[in-house]
């Protein structure tokens, strides 16, 4: 074992992790608001609308996060449009994490009860108000713990996105255990780091939960 | 000044699926009446109550307002009301629910501001102003910054008191206001309760609590299987009515009563 190989790469593979991290809450990020939008498509009064959520999140939980990742990196260049790196692995991070965000959402609001948002209409709200400041809020709360995992989940599947060039932490890893001809110090110190942050993120999550049942 | 009927509610219906759960409702509500609405469960008292802000949909009748039909257009054939229209006849119409539905998220002078801020426009310190007066009104001054989560079921209820009073409204409707609560929390409810219906407002209230509706009750509304089958003042429906269903009802809530 030669841990001066492991230490040498550190500061690179640090620097890779950042990139993982503001990647991965850019795509939940990105989830969240896809998640919401599918949400409403799904309990919407049109059947078409209600028909295209559920087709979404068919698709985005039913197809592996690598193939739509290749999709998005392949396909859209094929009919002209040209996505930077970058931009395919947000974009597919956040539409595979928009599905299971919606389907989050989707338990949250059916634990809300029935009264909650008829309490509002009676005084007069608007649907919309019933939607941001009761439903909403509410919504976020309970989904607290759930999006918590779905950010971890998203942290590790994002090493997939090493695949399109984004040199993030499992790409920089496999770049040093090649040049270095030390693939287990290299990887042994990528895991620990992918550890850390995911122990971090848990950490963070039951502080927040804490807080929330505090205030009510 | 004309003289039109708080409420008059004409051949109202509704049914659920196969299950008719209110048939040919007639009632009218005179501004500054107390009226209550008894029966056995399943009866379609809170159904009725929620007709009359449109909560239920009502499939047949027609349920007025001061005048104003709510929930449809008065064209015909008649459509829904536009959701705009809908909530502005909401504002006039205060609803207090059997489980409160205070919002866990807000505290106790949040629950009470929110409308104020959202759906009459105030600014957050006029409607906290506002709030605050409120919920001294039902003796809680003192637990404005507290989550409902923190208030016994008592002061939860007075609480929604205070956020539908605060909109001002011309009707308060009360739906089984103090069923959820441990009974002896129920007095304090009731209390606030007499004070509103001393004060003149116009009450629509679904009840199990006998001696409130007896005291305080201008008229009295029995109703079973989805009909209106006994009504006239507590005394004519409590004491005089020949009515076997009403016999029957108050006969139970004796013996549960007693001991």
């Amino acid at each position: 074992m030669k841990l001066q190989a492991a230490l040498d790469a550190l500061p690179y593979l640090l620097s890779a992790a950042g990139t993982t991290l503001w990647i991965s809450l850019a795509g939940i990020a990105l989830g969240q608001v896809l998640g919401a939008c599918v949400l409403l498509a799904r309990t919407a009064r049109s059947p078409a609308l209600r028909r295209a959520g559920a087709v979404y999140v068919s698709f985005f939980r039913g197809v592996p996060l690598l193939v739509q990742l290749l999709l998005i990196y392949y396909f859209l260049p094929y009919i002209g449009i040209d996505v930077p790196p970058l931009v395919a692995a947000i974009g597919a991070l956040g539409l595979a994490s928009g599905a299971y965000v919606s389907e989050i959402f989707r338990g949250s609001l059916a634990a809300i009860p029935r009264g909650q948002a008829e309490a509002a209409q009676a005084l007069g709200f608007s649907s919309a108000t019933v939607w941001r400041r009761i439903l909403l809020p509410q919504m976020l709360r309970i989904s607290t713990p759930a999006l918590v995992n779905e950010l971890i989940l998203l942290l590790k599947a994002s090493s997939l996105i090493s695949v399109v060039g984004v040199t993030e932490l499992t790409r920089t890893s496999h770049s040093f255990a090649a040049a270095t001809y030390r693939p287990f110090e290299i990887y042994i110190t990528a895991a620990l780091i992918y550890l850390a942050m995911n122990l971090a993120l848990a950490a963070l999550g039951a502080v927040l939960e804490r807080r929330l049942a505090a205030a009510g | 000044m004309t003289d039109v009927a708080m409420v008059e509610m004409r051949g109202v219906a509704k049914t659920f699926g196969a299950l008719q759960v209110l048939r040919d409702i007639d009632l009218t509500v005179q501004t500054s009446e107390v009226v209550c609405l008894i029966g056995p469960s399943g009866s379609g008292k809170s159904t009725l109550l929620r007709c009359i802000n449109f909560l239920e949909p009502y499939d047949a009748g027609e349920v007025r307002i001061e005048g104003r039909l709510i929930g449809y257009t008065e064209t015909s054939p008649r459509r829904p009301m536009p959701h705009h229209a809908l909530q502005k006849m909401r504002r006039a119409i205060g609803m207090v629910f059997q489980h409160f539905n205070l919002w866990p998220h807000m505290t106790a002078l949040e629950n009470v501001a929110e409308a104020l801020v959202r759906v009459r426009g105030f600014s957050r310190t006029d409607a906290t102003g506002r709030a605050r007066a409120m919920l001294a009104r039902v003796g809680l001054a003192e637990k404005e910054k507290s989550y409902p989560a923190r208030l016994s079921g008592g002061q939860q209820q007075r609480v929604a008191i205070a956020r539908s009073l605060a909109m001002e409204p011309r009707l308060m409707l009360f739906d089984e206001p103090t069923s959820a609560l441990d009974p002896e929390l129920v007095g304090e409810v009731l209390q606030v309760m007499r004070d509103l219906a001393a004060e003149g407002m116009t009450m629509i209230v679904v009840t199990h609590e006998m001696g409130f509706a007896a005291s305080v009750a201008d008229r009295i509304a029995f109703l079973d299987h989805g009909r209106i089958v006994a009504s006239g003042s507590p005394r004519a429906v409590l004491h005089e009515s020949e009515e076997p269903r009403v016999r029957q009802f108050l006969q139970t809530y004796h013996e549960r009563n007693s001991f």
